[in-house]
């Protein structure tokens, strides 16, 4: 008689799927998944407590620093915050202006996903797809705030500067090529028979279960609940935007994967038709040169390409906020990585980790 | 977002718990205040009570007032589409309330961040362990009291 016990495998920090410097301490029974134990903070930087000694406008480039592929919107949700405790309204070019800036930032965070999932299961071509298309809109950012990565785009009462007059033809080239790389990508990864029996049935989270454990997102979508709150509690100018919500049936790998491919899609009719509305004009409204908030708190939320980002401030009427906390999407998400991967073989935590899209630069703010 | 009178909500909870719920702030700010002793039961009754159906926990967080430590919890409706604050107060020196992960499971990393960083005890939690901060690391970071210089040894 063989005897056989379960044995502790680390998988990360130092781990190129896991996405950044996320640890999992597998339990594992041969190749069976008993526990996947997240472990985060190697990433820890303290910016809720940063915030504390820096003045309101000081804090919008830490912003950039959580979800650091999707920043536009993390500037977007803090400014919205802040700007809901002063009473500030923006321009309307400058809401165009965020609402073209955050979605192509969606689309360009959902191609990292899409890349990183392809090259985790192993197809390392997907990754230089993804990062293609990613780069053209990279450009454009670029031309507009000089930055690629951390913009510090979005300020309270509009947007730093109006856009290059290269960048509306530039935007309308992508947008006429996207379709066919979309369609590309499609017939590389969706049409691939080894994707589609990685992430088919993989990782199942029922709707009831995501509701409760705390899931937001296209992970929360995936699973069949339509909770998105560009569309239920519109902020900005959402609520002039013909758009779907792609929503899943079965929540497995999968239903993750099509819904993020889907959304950058309606992303790019949301950016087109922002195009054809937008009206010339100010981008930035007269704002007092110190910012300092009236007494009180503020919660604001708003739709990030990893789910609920929100932003709670509370203000002591100084220069400084009294104390600012994140809600950061990824953080909670990963909640659910133990029990979805138990059951599951080692190879599949991988898919998982994958299709929640955790990055660690929010989950340890 | 359909409109939920605060007053109204609160007018039904002290029908059933008495005095240990005020209302605090104003307009958008209102929120209720709820004695620790007693939130677990209101809280039962936002997320069960058919007029409330507070299912979703969408924010969980603590703030250090010097004087008393208060706990933040934004809860939303996803079938009612409404969203309520509450809110619960502790003192420094015994900041003990009780957890809401068997109401909220998604509470779970989210006390376990206040309970590391800001030191509040959160009773019948399943795992309080520290989160973002090293296992052997003793104080508590967001608290006001938290001394830079002692733990860097460097003058700022």
């Amino acid at each position: 008689m063989v005897k056989t016990e379960t044995y502790t495998l680390n998988m990360g920090p130092q781990h190129p799927s896991t996405h950044g410097v996320l640890q999992v301490v597998l339990e594992l029974d041969g190749e069976l998944v008993i526990q996947a134990i997240p472990h985060m903070g190697y990433l820890h930087r303290g910016i809720e407590k940063l915030a504390e000694s820096r003045t309101y406008t000081q804090f919008i480039p830490y912003t950039d620093r959580l979800d650091y592929v999707s920043s536009m919107g993390n500037n977007w949700g803090y400014c919205l915050a802040v700007e809901k405790l002063m009473g500030i309204t923006v321009p309307e070019r400058a809401e165009y202006l965020r609402i073209i800036m955050t979605e192509l930032n969606r689309m360009a965070s959902h191609l990292i996903f899409m890349g990183s999932l392809a090259i985790d299961l192993g197809a390392s071509t997907g990754m230089m797809f993804g990062f293609r298309a990613r780069e053209r809109i990279l450009d454009l950012f670029d031309m507009t705030c000089g930055a690629r990565q951390t913009y510090n785009y979005i300020r309270f009462g509009g947007v730093s500067v109006d856009i290059p007059p290269q960048f509306i033809p530039e935007l309308k080239r992508f947008l006429a090529d996207f379709p066919a790389m979309l369609a590309e990508y499609h017939e590389l990864l969706t049409g691939n028979e080894i994707l589609y029996h990685r992430l088919k049935g993989t990782g199942v989270i029922t709707a009831e279960r995501a509701l409760e454990i705390g899931l937001t997102g296209p992970a929360l979508r995936a699973s069949g609940v339509d909770y998105d709150i560009r569309k239920i509690e519109p902020y900005g100018i959402y609520d002039r935007f013909d758009f779907e919500v792609p929503l899943g049936k079965v929540g497995d790998c999968w239903d993750r994967y099509i819904g993020r491919m889907e959304e950058m899609k309606q992303s790019a009719s949301i950016v087109a038709q922002a195009l054809e509305q937008m009206p010339e004009g100010e981008v930035m409204t007269k704002i007092p040169k110190v910012i300092k908030p009236p007494i009180g708190d503020v919660y604001h939320s708003i739709e990030n390409p990893r789910g609920e980002l929100g932003f709670y401030i509370v203000s002591d009427g100084s220069t400084k906020p009294y104390r600012i906390h994140v809600r950061r999407p990824s953080f909670i998400n990963l909640q659910v990585l133990n029990e979805t991967c138990q059951g599951l073989l080692i190879g599949d935590v991988v898919a998982v980790l994958a299709t929640l899209d955790s990055l660690m630069g929010e989950v340890d703010c | 977002m359909s409109n939920l009178d605060i007053n109204e909500v609160l007018a039904a909870l002290q029908a059933h718990c008495g005095e240990s719920i005020q209302l605090i702030g104003e307009d958008s700010q209102a929120a209720l205040l709820v004695m620790p002793e007693r939130m677990l039961e209101v809280l039962d009754i936002l997320k069960t009570n058919e007029l409330y159906q507070f299912n979703m926990l969408r924010n969980l967080t603590a703030v250090d007032y010097l004087e008393y430590m208060e706990i933040v919890y934004h809860l939303y409706s996803l079938p009612l589409r409404h969203a309520i604050t509450i809110k619960v107060r502790c003192t420094m020196e015994d900041s003990t309330v009780p957890s809401v992960t068997k109401i909220w499971p998604s509470a779970n990393f989210q006390e376990r961040e206040i309970y590391d960083l800001l030191g509040v005890d959160f009773t019948d939690h399943p795992d309080l362990r520290r989160i973002l901060m090293p296992e052997e690391f003793t104080e508590h970071p967001l608290r006001k009291a938290y001394n830079f210089v002692a733990n860097t040894g460097e003058k700022r």
